[in-house]
């Protein structure tokens, strides 16, 4: 049952949104959230939305899959609308029951709040979906490598994401056994309120860690062996190129966000 | 000797003991010498010190006292240790903990990339290795997904390209079944034969030293024996007081002997081993 678990949820294929440089889409996803925060207009909105529409299209990645990844986030934007709903002082009113009162203003907050949320959500997860955690990390570190002059680890911080991804199925599998284990000796996980219930976990935590930390310290070794000593003078098997289409998919996207950000001089 | 590639002075080793506790050693005066292109298979019990002794090689562990010398180059100096690992290469028994990253090729790549190798190198030696592994059809796969015997040729496949003169493989082995174990020995034998780099096996398992150059038996921390296979294994009485097996056929052979059969003690392989028994069935 745990092995269904994937993180970052990559679907592979081999549509220009798979092909486009990790850079380019980070760059990307940047791009469309400062549009969604200088979105002020339904105008504005409808366009970012017909943007992701054509983004997700192009990906080939099911809307369904997307709108999934709403589902754990679906408590927050509820919350978010009803407060904005309901609270936001001023403006002319629409309704009024006793001390309950629906403005406008708050209407317009609300709609535009969850809008906001769903499609920043939907934006990112379109990003993952269609890039590799390794090209991802990978992306990641060339993008900030500017900030090693400032002595931040980005090689390192690289590397503990890209071997932090290597060994999730491994780890997973480990819980499976150890689960599997403690079950033939009577453990019962199932059963109980949440104290006992998270009681129960604890025979699985910790020969977990335990196996972890041991398993840390041979890959430590086994990376010396293979003569690791950090990012400096490293080569890389696959180096990150910026294509036509990546100069292509940037500008379209500045141009975008340029005009997402033109659009507030011209409503309220 | 003249050509050895990995030589130990007067090795002993002890790990580092609890407090008031005295340390016991581990490896109590070891001299080798391991010759460039040879084939050799280390053999012992649990803790007869033949791990502690392959960990030494390449500077994991460094001796407590005497001296290993990796191509001349002490082990204890440590502006020479990116040298010394890249000549002696090393394999360990999980093969789960040495694989880095989450597709093949791309931990085959990463001892080239530590280097500094150039890509387009990095990219042929990526090829090369995994074929003298015979894992090229794997390159874009997730290690995760494959069998363990597998996965410990891509941790192979991973050392070999580094292009080191010397790999030793650490109970590499152990954790396997016979099939994974069986490709795992043609991978470092196919090596061994057409790119002439040195093997060092350590294992438990009698059988994996039969088409060795030379082995080696570990007891106590001391080399208790050094020779060819055939050498070794026709000393059935003093293994088995060490606690190894010795493999199935010389433990028939020595049967049959004692028995009163008039057969060799040397026929190691399943082929030799029934010659000589319908030889001497014959008579």
């Amino acid at each position: 049952m745990l092995k269904d678990i994937t993180l970052g949820q990559y679907f592979p294929g081999d549509t220009l949104a798979h092909k486009l440089d990790p850079r380019t889409k980070i760059l990307l996803v940047v791009f469309y959230i400062v549009a969604l925060f200088c979105a002020k207009s339904l105008l504005a909105y409808g366009i970012l939305a017909l943007v992701l529409a054509v983004c997700v299209r192009i990906s080939k990645v099911g809307l369904k899959s997307l709108v999934r990844g709403l589902k754990p986030v679906v408590f927050i934007l509820i919350f978010t609308g009803v407060l904005n709903l309901f609270f936001t002082p001023g403006g002319h009113t629409l309704v009024q029951w006793g001390v309950v009162r629906i403005s406008a203003e708050g209407l317009r907050n609300a709609v535009f709040m969850v809008l906001r949320i769903m499609l920043l959500i939907m934006g990112t997860f379109l990003m993952t979906y269609t890039t590799s955690p390794i090209s991802l990390t990978d992306g990641l570190e060339r993008l900030l490598n500017g900030l090693k002059k400032l002595h931040v680890p980005v090689h390192e911080l690289a590397m503990i994401m890209s071997i932090a991804l290597r060994f999730i199925p491994t780890l997973i599998e480990e819980t499976d056994k150890i689960m599997s284990a403690q079950k033939a000796r009577g453990a019962d996980f199932e059963s109980g309120n949440v104290i006992q219930k998270a009681r129960a976990l604890i025979p699985i935590l910790v020969p977990l860690f335990v196996s972890a930390i041991r398993r840390a310290e041979e890959l430590a070794v086994a990376m010396e062996c293979r003569c690791y000593h950090g990012g400096e003078g490293r080569t890389k098997l696959h180096v990150l190129k910026y294509e036509g289409r990546d100069l292509i998919a940037l500008t379209l996207g500045v141009l975008i966000t340029a005009g997402i950000i033109a659009l507030r001089q011209f409503t309220v | 000797m003249e050509d050895a590639i990995i030589e130990t002075k007067d090795l002993t080793f002890s790990y580092p003991a609890d407090e008031g506790e005295e340390p016991v050693p581990a490896l109590r005066g070891v001299d080798l010498a391991i010759e460039r292109g040879s084939f050799v298979v280390v053999l012992g019990h649990n803790g007869s010190g033949k791990s502690t002794l392959a960990k030494t090689f390449n500077g994991v562990l460094l001796p407590t006292g005497g001296h290993v010398y990796v191509d001349g180059m002490d082990t204890a100096d440590e502006d020479k240790l990116l040298a010394i690992r890249r000549t002696v290469g090393m394999v360990f028994q999980n093969p789960d903990n040495q694989i880095v990253a989450n597709v093949v090729e791309e931990d085959v790549a990463f001892a080239p990339e530590n280097l500094g190798v150039p890509t387009e190198e990095i990219r042929r030696r990526v090829d090369e290795a995994l074929r003298l592994v015979d894992m090229s059809a794997f390159v874009r796969h997730a290690p995760h997904l494959l069998s363990g015997g597998q996965k410990q040729r891509i941790a192979i496949a991973g050392v070999i390209a580094m292009e080191p003169a010397c790999i030793v493989l650490d109970e590499a082995t152990a954790m396997l079944d016979p099939v994974g174990r069986r490709e795992v020995l043609t991978a470092v034998h196919r090596l061994n034969r057409e790119r002439g780099t040195t093997v060092v096996l350590i294992t438990h398992h009698m059988n994996e030293a039969e088409d060795a150059d030379r082995v080696i038996v570990m007891d106590d921390g001391r080399v208790a024996m050094d020779g060819t296979p055939r050498e070794i294994f026709t000393r059935v009485e003093e293994l088995r007081a060490m606690g190894l097996t010795v493999p199935d056929t010389v433990d028939l052979l020595d049967r049959l002997r004692r028995d009163g059969w008039d057969v060799p003690l040397d026929a190691l392989t399943a082929e030799a081993c029934a010659d000589a028994v319908f030889a001497a069935a014959n008579k």
